[in-house]
Parts: C-alpha cells; structure tokens; sequence
C-alpha cells in the first residue's frame, strides 16, 4: 500500500505545479488592469503606476511568477487586492468549511439516494421505481442546478419556510441542507442508473451463481458478494464529484447566498482580485488532487487486484 | 428405493422479445446414489440448462415445467429459505468458467468458509480449519495462507480447485459440474477430472458430469443421456453407448472425439451444420438436417425416445444397428 502511495504522490505533485503555473499565467495574461480597478475610474496615471509598483507588477512576468512559487510553497499566496489587507490564504481558510460542507454533504445525498434506489430498481427491473428513476434522472441530469436550486428555495423556504432563504449562520445545518440537495440530486439519479446497470450485471455474474449455489441466501449475496463489486466502480466517480462539486459550488453559493469558496472566487473575478483567482485555482486543483488520492486508496483497499 | 434425483419431463422455455423458444422438452432422468452420470451434448443441446433448472438457478422469466424431486421432495416447490438449506448442503454445482465463477473481491477463506459456517454450523475458527484441510484435499499446498489470497492470485486450474473444494465442503449427496474442465488448460483438464473422480469416489457422491466432450464423459461416468436440441436422443450405460451407439448423433459425437492430444474442438468437425436455434419444430426430427441417415419420414414426424435393438432408447427412427445404413 506505501508502495502504491509513493507512486502516486510523485504524480500529484506534478499536476499540482502544471495547475499553479497555468492558473498563473491565465490570470496574468489576460486583459483588464487590477490596479485601474483598485485606484478608481478617476485616478491619475501616477497613482495607477503607484499601485502597480506597490503590487509588484511593474516587475517581469517571470519574477512574479517566480516569487509566486516561492510564497506558495511556504503556504503565502498573496494579499487580496480587493480585501484589503486579508491574506488569500486566511479568506480561503475560512470559506472552505462552508464549501467543504455544502460537496461533502452533496455526495452523501447522491450515495444515499442513489444507491439504494438503484438496488432496488435492478431488484425490480422494469418495474414503477426502476422507470421513476430513469425518468427522474433525466430531468436530475438535465436540469441546470441553479434553476433547481431556485425552485426549492421558492416552495421550502420562500413559500412555506421550512429552511432560511438565504445567509449562513447556527445552526448551520438548516442553511446547508437544500444548497447540497440541489448539488447531489442530479448526481443521485446518475447514481442510481449506474449503480441498477452494475447491479443487473454482478446478478447475472457467474459469481452470484456460485454463491447462490453455495446456498446463499439473497441478503448475503446482495451485502457481500453483490455490493463490493457494485461499489467499487462508484468511487472513482465520487473523487471526481467532488472536485465537480467544487466547481458547481460557485453557482450554488450564489443562488443560496452562503459565504464559501465559491462565492469567494465569484467576487474575486468581478473585481480582477489576482491574488485570490490564482489562490482559489490552486486551492480547488489541490482539493481535486488530494480526492482522486484519496478515492485511489479506498479503491486499492476495496480491489486487491489494483493495489499490485 | 426411490432414486436421489429424478427428473421427470422437464422442460424449460424462454420469452424474449415476444417469441417463445424452448431450451428443454421434456427431459426425464434419474441418478441414484453414488451414481454418475454424464450428460453430453453440443452447446444449445440443453444441458446446461437442464441443469440450472435441477439448481434452479435458472433467472425467473424461465418458464420451467414438469418435475424435479430430490429425496422424494419437490424441487421446484422449495421455498427460498429450503432452497438456500438445501443448496450447498444436499447437492452443490461446480460450474464452468473458474475465472468469473469465483467473487473477485473476495479471500478465497471467505468463499470457503462461508458454506461451512452456515451449513454445518462451524465457528470461525473451526471454518477456517476446515477450509484450510479443505483446500489441501484439492492439492493446494501452504493452505492456510492462501486461504487470505484472493482469487486473481491463483492460476486457472487452481481456481476450479477451490471451486470444486468449494462444492465438496459440506459432502453434498449430488455435484453437478458443468463442463467443469473445458476452460481449462488440456494438461490441467485431466487432474481436475481426477480430483474430482477421488473426492467423490471417496464419500460416494452423485456426480452429474456435463460436458460436449463424449470421451471425458465416458470415461468418468456409469450412464450417459445424450441432448439434442432440447432433449434426450440416447440413453444408456457409458460403456454400450460407446461400443455401440444407437443414434445418428451419439454416432456423430463419437466419430469427432478427437483420437490424438490436442485442443478439443466445441464445433465438432465431423457433424456439418449446427443445432437448431431457438424454435424447434415439433412436427419432424429435430436432427434431420444434419443427418447422414435422413430419411422422407424423419422430416413429417418426430421420433420419440423408444427402446432399439441395441437394448437402449434412442429417438430415431432408423436407430444403427437396426436398420442397415441406407445408401442415398
Ligand atoms: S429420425 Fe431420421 S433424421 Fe432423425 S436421427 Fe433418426 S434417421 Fe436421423
């Protein structure tokens, strides 16, 4: 398993840095002044050139770029432009347990769900539940969230107010319910189709055969032998949702007004913040690097044949 | 003495799409005791299927009919919870593909053990103990470490090894295998087939051995059912059937055994065409187009299983060694 570990680790590094310089170089080369944004449509050409110099961007793109690396890798990721004086890396802190929370929470829906919906409809092909559910999975998947998101907070906190509108504050939980149930319902629908496809084929397998023939009953073969085979082509896709999630978040920490990363980067793009747009990339791409690991471990520990 | 399995006109239909093809028609057969007995067949002879319905391990959309009686009991009566008690306790199936029939993901001890532990009612401790001496039974040597690999660390006839291990843990009355060696490797194929003939020599189990191949057959089992399409075309001690085939077909399956070592074909050569496929027509005999001996009544009725001359039933109407070969 360290083994496994010490193959992997290498490679997350890698991306991490393709992902810091990328981010950088958009950020930097793209048109718009953030010292213009800062000084104010009035200012003077000295002040705006005051600026610059005070942010250090009068010096060479390579120079940035390479204090940059240097600040990262201690864990410095610059001073927000807009926010005066707050650290990127403190503004991230605190708006991560919001985001963390609202993904988390998000893919417990979508495997909460979907997989036991998904059993049961492979138990049941073609039956009521096993048509509810393609039929609910094309509008889980084709809805835009923002719109579904939109449609709850209009029926359970708008017209009758069964949770808060909008904001973020105790007791948490009620304000976090709806934005991850908007997150993982599309999710959970897609859930629950692959887990009933991979269900109807570890039934079929000649492995089931075996344990029926053993004398097995169903709920066994269903919880030992059935559910590892069906689960462990799920995890992969978990890891990637939640770096999805991650991205999807931005929308709906707009719709539901809560104070995470997401919203973090939506201002931050409004207002040309460098610092944070770079910050919250590298942030987001470690977050996606450290899941896939994550996810790669649980499934070397579930598969014996991956962790060779 | 009423036999240990009888199977009594069994037949099996699928639907599929809307038409209806019959997989077995009327199959009737009985293994007593300690018997073996071998049924051979091409694929899509029935055999099987035929067998799945015995295990009934058949998906629920098969339509199955007749009888199946183990011990006197109604088989296909069973409900689910003396189903799974009698399954792996009284008869136990070794099936063909050791690759897929094994849970991946699961230590071979766990597949082992888990029988025993419910069957024979044994401890954790006793199950693994069982499963290790097991295993050691099957030629498996360093059996209690490897009773924590998982399947995919074990070579193909390996695998049918625990499977058959697998099958034999609670000394069943019958084991069903299903062309148990034919996905393996031909040097393997024969000490598989010798595992088997000692283990279950050893505790006078039933065997049903079913296979395409006539010679492995014949030379594991006391009685023989040849299946064509569905049915049972010849029956009778492996040794007759041999030295004098009564039907068309088993006369067919005999001349492809192949005489040198060698990769065993599962298209026989010797027999141009292929079974029926899906509906069989029930006005004529159903292996008239592949039929050396045909002749313009096999082709307006349908011979049914009658004793020939040979002392054994056979479903032709000019059974050898009855009528002399007609020259068309
Ligand atoms: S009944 Fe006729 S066609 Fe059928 S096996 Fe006998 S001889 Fe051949």
């Amino acid at each position: 398993m360290s083994r496994f570990l010490l193959r992997r680790l290498p490679q997350a590094l890698i991306v991490l840095f393709g992902v810091v310089t990328l981010a950088f170089l958009m950020t930097h080369v793209v048109p718009g002044d953030p010292a213009r944004l800062i000084a104010g449509p009035n200012a003077s050409a000295a002040t705006v050139a005051s600026i610059h110099h005070e942010l250090g961007l009068d010096r060479s793109l390579g120079y940035q770029y390479w204090t940059y690396l240097r600040q990262a890798v201690q864990g410095d990721l610059g001073t927000s432009y807009a926010l005066q004086g707050t650290s990127v890396a403190s503004a991230i802190g605190h708006a991560l347990p919001v985001s963390a929370a609202v993904a988390v929470l998000g893919v417990l829906w979508e495997v909460l769900l979907g997989v036991p919906i998904g059993i049961i409809a492979a138990y049941r092909p073609r039956g009521l539940l096993d048509r509810a559910t393609t039929f609910g999975s094309l509008i889980g998947l084709s809805a835009p969230p923002f719109w579904l998101g939109l449609l709850l907070l209009y029926a359970l906190a708008y017209k009758s107010s069964v949770f808060p509108l909008s904001g973020y504050s105790n007791p948490y939980i009620n304000y976090l319910i709806l934005p991850s149930f908007t997150l993982g319902l599309g999710g959970a629908a897609w859930y629950a189709r692959l887990t009933r496809t991979n269900m109807l084929e570890a039934l079929r397998s000649p492995y089931v055969q075996t344990a029926r023939a053993k004398g097995m009953p169903e709920s066994v073969i269903l919880l030992r032998h059935c559910l590892r085979n069906v689960l462990s082509p799920l995890l992969t896709m978990l890891g990637m949702d939640l770096g999805y999630f991650l991205g999807g978040v931005v929308v709906i920490e707009s719709v539901f007004g809560l104070p995470g990363v997401g919203k973090l980067t939506f201002d931050a793009i409004g207002t040309l913040d460098i610092p944070m747009i770079t910050g919250a990339v590298l942030f987001a791409a470690l977050f996606i690097v450290v899941m896939n690991l994550l996810v790669d471990l649980a499934y070397a520990a579930i598969d014996p044949r991956v962790r060779r | 003495m009423t036999a240990l399995l009888e199977v009594d006109d069994l037949t099996v239909g699928f639907e599929r799409d809307g038409t209806r093809s019959a997989a077995v028609r009327g199959v009737s057969f009985e293994v007593a005791a300690g018997e073996r007995v071998g049924i051979v067949g091409e694929s899509g002879s029935g055999k099987s299927v035929t067998a799945q319905a015995v295990m009934r391990l058949l998906p629920l959309s098969a339509e199955v009919g007749g009888a199946v009686r183990f011990a006197g009991d109604d088989v296909l009566g069973y409900d689910a919870k003396r189903l799974a008690g009698w399954r792996g306790s009284d008869i136990a199936m070794v099936f063909q593909d050791p690759m897929s029939s094994l849970n991946p993901l699961l230590r071979i001890g766990t597949q082992l053990t888990e029988g025993l532990r419910r069957h024979r009612g044994l401890s954790k401790p006793a199950a693994r103990e069982e499963a290790a001496r097991l295993l050691r039974t099957v030629g498996i040597a360093d059996a209690e470490r490897r009773l924590r690999d998982y399947p995919h660390s074990f070579s193909g006839g390996m695998r049918q090894r625990v499977c058959i291990a697998i099958a034999a843990a609670c000394t069943p009355k019958l084991i069903i295998a299903d062309e148990p060696t034919t996905a393996l490797d031909v040097t393997v194929q024969a000490q598989v087939l010798d595992l088997m003939d000692e283990l279950t020599d050893r505790h006078g189990t039933a065997t049903v051995l079913i296979s395409h191949d006539l010679g492995v057959v014949s030379s594991f089992c006391d009685r023989i059912l040849i299946m064509y399409a569905g049915r049972v075309v010849e029956a009778g001690p492996a040794d007759d059937i041999i030295a004098r085939p009564a039907h068309p077909y088993t006369r067919a399956l005999l001349d492809s055994i192949p005489r040198l070592h060698g990769e065993l074909p599962r298209r026989l050569p010797a027999i141009p065409g292929s079974p029926p496929f899906g509906t069989v027509p029930a006005d004529r005999c159903s292996f008239a187009d592949r039929c050396p001996r045909v002749q313009d009544v096999c082709r307006t009725n349908d011979p049914a299983l009658e004793p020939t001359a040979t002392g054994r039933p056979a479903a032709c109407f000019f059974p050898l060694d009855s009528v002399p070969v007609e020259v068309r």
